[in-house]
């Protein structure tokens, strides 16, 4: 396996990568050689949303990107998302802690990711606009209830 | 998206009035929350040890094989590949298993699944590990499946043990009576898969004293630890287990996986070694809920009073055991339902094949059963000409019934109650048609008049906690010191609540709001069983629960003895150390301020009531307890296209106690996911004993847009003998969801289903009444 080096910008950071594999997906280069295991892997066939991430702002789920391809994009997991102070959360993290949102939680870094991005592009979507755009993250424990509770949640105190 | 909050009165009488927040009967924030919503919480897959090797698996490709030669060389050649293992190089036993060691940690001369694992490498990078597998060369002569449980009935055993896990008969009543009403039916499920959505992951270090310390997400470390020592040839205490961050488990995670390999890759590697497994080895590397066929007929009076209930129930065990032995138990004592039943005849069989191993998954033979039985239900009502609600309101148990095992139901069992607490739930209010609403949701080319609603209803119930004699126990350690408590315990986290629920019950008996929860490990703590049957709430809470009064009465008794009054004198009420009425002294201290650096350390084991073997007749007082709820499901169809959409579920479970309520609601949602799961799409498609669909993209589970509000009700009435009252929750929302969807599809097509999964063909192409 041939080795290469180069830096990747993520959560406003550059951080280089060296003697990595040329085929690591993103997922793996943050999770292993980054130690930013806040995405999960699910699946690793982009079905589950568990890996979600911003690259350049889109919602991507990073097992299906090449971290090398990622090279020049500026890159926002969930452990950058919010306030950097340890122990704070944004608006929608606290509302997913406090609605019960949350069980098992192996889902819930891409469900935050996700609801992020369906915020950021509308604050005030109908419930049918929710389901959808949380659609691509299974998650098994909730049934889903108290986490579109918990978006609820969130809208509401990010409308005060 | 509207939700009806739970109703009832949550609460301990007296909790939240003694002013400690976040104790029993709120919905208390969980501890790990926080983490988890930031992506800190750390997952078993997401540990790191410095120079770490990566582990992977080689399993067979082949349902049923023999193993001519195995050459791990080339394997060996590749650079940065550490180590090869096969069966030859484990120490200790060569198997291990749940209940029975019958299972090969590697498959040495026989291979009875597809996916059996063959071998396992270490190596610097999970794609070294990967070509490394591709390397071994595995000289197979193949076999002929046995993939039908009749024919491995009767056919050559697939294993020195054989191939029935279980035969149980239940002779209940007169065996010739019958009434002049007669209905009968063959229903058929398919192989459900938990799906939890962390794969198997744990991280495996090699220690000084030639042991190993693991991480790994599991549902009962202590089992786990004697089966990896067994096989490893260790001791016990040499094998140091500690829970990680698990995601997910509804019963997959019960039996060992990697366990073994992993260990053994450290030993012989000398190096800490990781294994994380794909989604679709995660697939090929748990037990699945067992497939099922099962035939019922019931005999009623005319009135619908039931008078004679047969049933054969044949459990697809898979290739290995694992907890066949007890689902069959639990399938067959539950097969009637909770309706009185007073004549029956039940045989129950798990039966070895060649298909993937079947075990423990939410329901555990229950639901099933609870598939056919609702399906004779509404037949039987039918055949009386009665409202299928009414019936099973006419035929309800209760307290002070029997079961069919001869077993009085001496707990409660509110059966009416959550029929008519469901019934009583509002149905949907009527939506605008929007595309993704509709059945198949957009992409799919339902139109608006083709459309068909139906409303089907089911009830279902099952036991909690271990059976048949099991010596169940769990084991909890507190310690106090300055108003700060740590609370200990075995028991796995895996999702359910646990930690949350150790927390309020330290809160409440103590009297301080801090409270730490230390982590599940083996080598300082006894077992607290496994995180399954719904028990841990009352095993595992019940252990918290008297360490805590233990370390409360030293509190009290050094409070008194430092005052020169009694203990009985004094009481903690909210976070203070108060005189009881009546007393000589007037006490108010805080908790915390009552014995400055003064530790109190209590550790105690629970134990449920005994409870006894069936006897060759299937009767005895097997069951610690039972939980019941109702579910009215409302569907709509495409008939032509065979397209279903759960539009509602309403549902009504009793819980004893709720308590932590929010905890409770996300318990039945997720439970009713999987029902409406297993209604509508869910299974493992074997071809040849193969599975075919070992990933998301083609087992598919109810995603946002799949799933329907679900409206419930908790039914609260406290169960003698359970701490705090408190029944587990776990397992009955998945149990009568799915019968209650297949009913509303039967009510909206004319069609009747017998099979779930409900595949489009099934609807579309059935005869139907026109």
């Amino acid at each position: 396996m041939t080795d290469t080096t180069y830096s990747l910008n993520v959560n406003g950071a550059d951080r280089p990568v060296a003697g990595a594999w040329l085929g690591e997906s993103l997922l793996h280069v943050l999770r292993e050689r980054l130690a930013l295991p806040g995405a999960k892997a699910g699946c690793e066939q982009g079905e589950c949303g568990s890996c979600s991430v911003l690259v350049d702002g889109v919602l991507t789920c990073a097992c299906l990107v090449l971290a090398a391809s990622a090279v020049g994009a500026s890159i926002i997991t969930v452990e950058g998302i919010g306030p950097a102070e340890r122990g704070e959360m944004t608006i929608v993290q606290e509302a997913f802690n406090d609605a019960g949102a949350v069980q098992c939680g192996f889902c819930t870094p891409g469900l935050i990711m996700a609801v992020h991005d369906l915020l950021d592009r509308h604050p005030d979507p109908s419930a049918l606009d929710v389901r959808e755009a949380i659609s691509g993250n299974l998650c098994r424990c909730t049934g889903y209830g108290r986490v579109l509770a918990a978006v609820e949640v969130a809208i509401e105190r990010s409308a005060r | 998206m509207t939700m009806a909050p739970p109703t009832g009165t949550p609460g301990t009488p007296g909790t939240t009035a003694r002013g400690v927040a976040g104790g029993l009967g709120e919905s208390a924030r969980r501890p790990d929350g926080g983490p988890k919503v930031r992506g800190e919480f750390a997952f078993a897959g997401d540990l790191w040890a410095d120079g770490m090797l990566w582990g992977a698996t080689l399993r067979s490709p082949h349902a049923a094989a023999r193993i001519r030669s195995i050459d791990v060389g080339p394997a060996l050649a590749i650079a940065g590949v550490a180590t090869v293992v096969t069966a030859a190089d484990v120490p200790g036993s060569a198997n291990y298993g749940l209940e029975e060691r019958d299972q090969p940690v590697f498959a040495a001369d026989v291979v009875r699944y597809a996916g059996e694992p063959i071998a396992a490498v270490a190596a610097d990078h999970p794609e070294t590990a990967r070509r490394a597998l591709a390397a071994i060369v595995v000289d197979y002569e193949l076999l002929p499946p046995v993939t039908d449980p009749e024919l491995a009935l009767t056919g050559e055993p697939l294993h020195p043990d054989g191939n029935v896990f279980r035969h149980l008969t239940i002779r209940h009543g007169d065996p010739t009576a019958r009434g002049p009403v007669v209905v009968e039916g063959t229903y058929e499920i398919g192989m459900q898969d938990q799906a939890f959505m962390g794969p198997e992951a744990g991280l495996a270090v090699p220690a000084e004293d030639g042991g190993v310390d693991l991480v790994v997400s599991t549902q009962w470390l202590h089992n786990d630890r004697d089966q990896v020592a067994e096989c490893l040839g260790l001791r016990p205490d040499q094998v140091r287990l500690t829970l990680g961050g698990v995601g997910g488990a509804f019963g997959a995670r019960e039996d060992v996986s990697l366990h073994v390999h992993i260990c053994l890759l450290a030993l012989r590697t000398g190096r800490p070694v990781k294994v994380v497994y794909s989604r679709e080895e995660s697939f090929l590397g748990h037990v699945h809920r067992h497939p099922a066929r099962i035939w019922m007929r019931h005999t009623a009076e005319p009135d619908g009073t039931i008078v004679s209930f047969e049933a054969r129930i044949v459990l697809d065990g898979g290739a290995y055991r694992s907890s066949s032995y007890h689902v069959v138990a639990n399938a067959s004592c539950f097969a009637a339902g909770p309706y009185r039943v007073p004549n029956a005849h039940v045989e129950g069989l798990g039966v070895r094949t060649n298909n993937p191993p079947c075990g423990a998954m939410r329901g555990f033979g229950a639901v099933q059963v609870c598939f056919a039985h609702e399906g004779q239900m509404d037949k039987l009502a039918a055949a009386c000409g009665i409202d299928p609600v009414e019936l099973r309101l006419h035929n309800a148990l209760d307290h002070g019934d029997h079961l069919l095992t001869g077993q009085r139901i001496d707990g409660t069992l509110p059966v009416a109650r959550v029929i008519r607490e469901t019934m009583a739930l509002p149905l949907p209010e009527p939506a605008a048609d929007e595309l993704l609403s509709r059945p198949g949701a957009a992409g799919r080319t339902t139109d608006a008049p083709h459309v068909r609603r139906g409303i089907g209803f089911a009830v279902g119930f099952k036991n909690l906690m271990y059976a048949e004699g099991y010596m169940d126990g769990s084991e909890a350690a507190c310690v106090l010191v300055d108003g700060l408590a740590t609370v200990q315990c075995a028991a796995a986290e895996v999702g359910q609540g646990f930690v949350t629920l150790a927390q309020q019950i330290a809160r409440t008996v103590l009297g301080v709001e801090r409270v730490l929860v230390a982590p599940a490990e083996t080598a300082s703590m006894g077992s607290a069983g496994s995180t399954s049957a719904s028990r841990q709430t009352w095993m595992s809470g019940g252990a918290v629960e008297q360490a805590c009064l233990a370390v409360r009465d030293q509190l009290l008794a050094h409070v008194a003895s430092t005052l020169g009054c009694a203990a009985a004198d004094l009481e903690i009420v909210g976070g203070a150390i108060r005189s009881v009425p009546g007393a000589a002294l007037d006490v108010d201290i805080a908790v915390e301020d009552a014995a400055p650096g003064v530790p109190f350390e209590a550790r105690r084991v629970f134990h449920h009531r005994v409870t006894l073997p069936l006897d060759a007749d299937g009767q005895g007082d097997a069951h610690v307890s039972m939980a019941c709820a109702a579910h009215r499901a409302v569907v709509d169809v495409d008939p032509e296209l065979g397209l279903v959409r759960v539009v509602q579920l309403a549902t009504a479970q009793d819980v004893g106690r709720a308590l932590n309520p929010l905890s409770v609601l996300g318990q039945i949602e997720g439970g009713c996911a999987q029902g409406v799961g297993l209604a509508t799409m869910e299974e493992l498609v074997l071809e040849a004993g193969k599975v075919r669909n070992a990933s998301f993209t083609d087992y598919l589970i109810p995603t946002a847009l799949d799933m329907p509000e679900v409206v419930t009700t908790l039914v609260e009435e406290p169960e003698p003998g359970a701490p705090f009252g408190a029944k587990g929750v776990g397992e009955p929302p998945v149990i009568s969801s799915t019968p209650a969807i297949v009913a509303a599809v039967r009510a909206a097509t004319g069609v009747d289903l017998t099979r779930v999964p409900i595949r489009p063909q099934d609807v579309a192409l059935a005869d139907r009444p026109r």
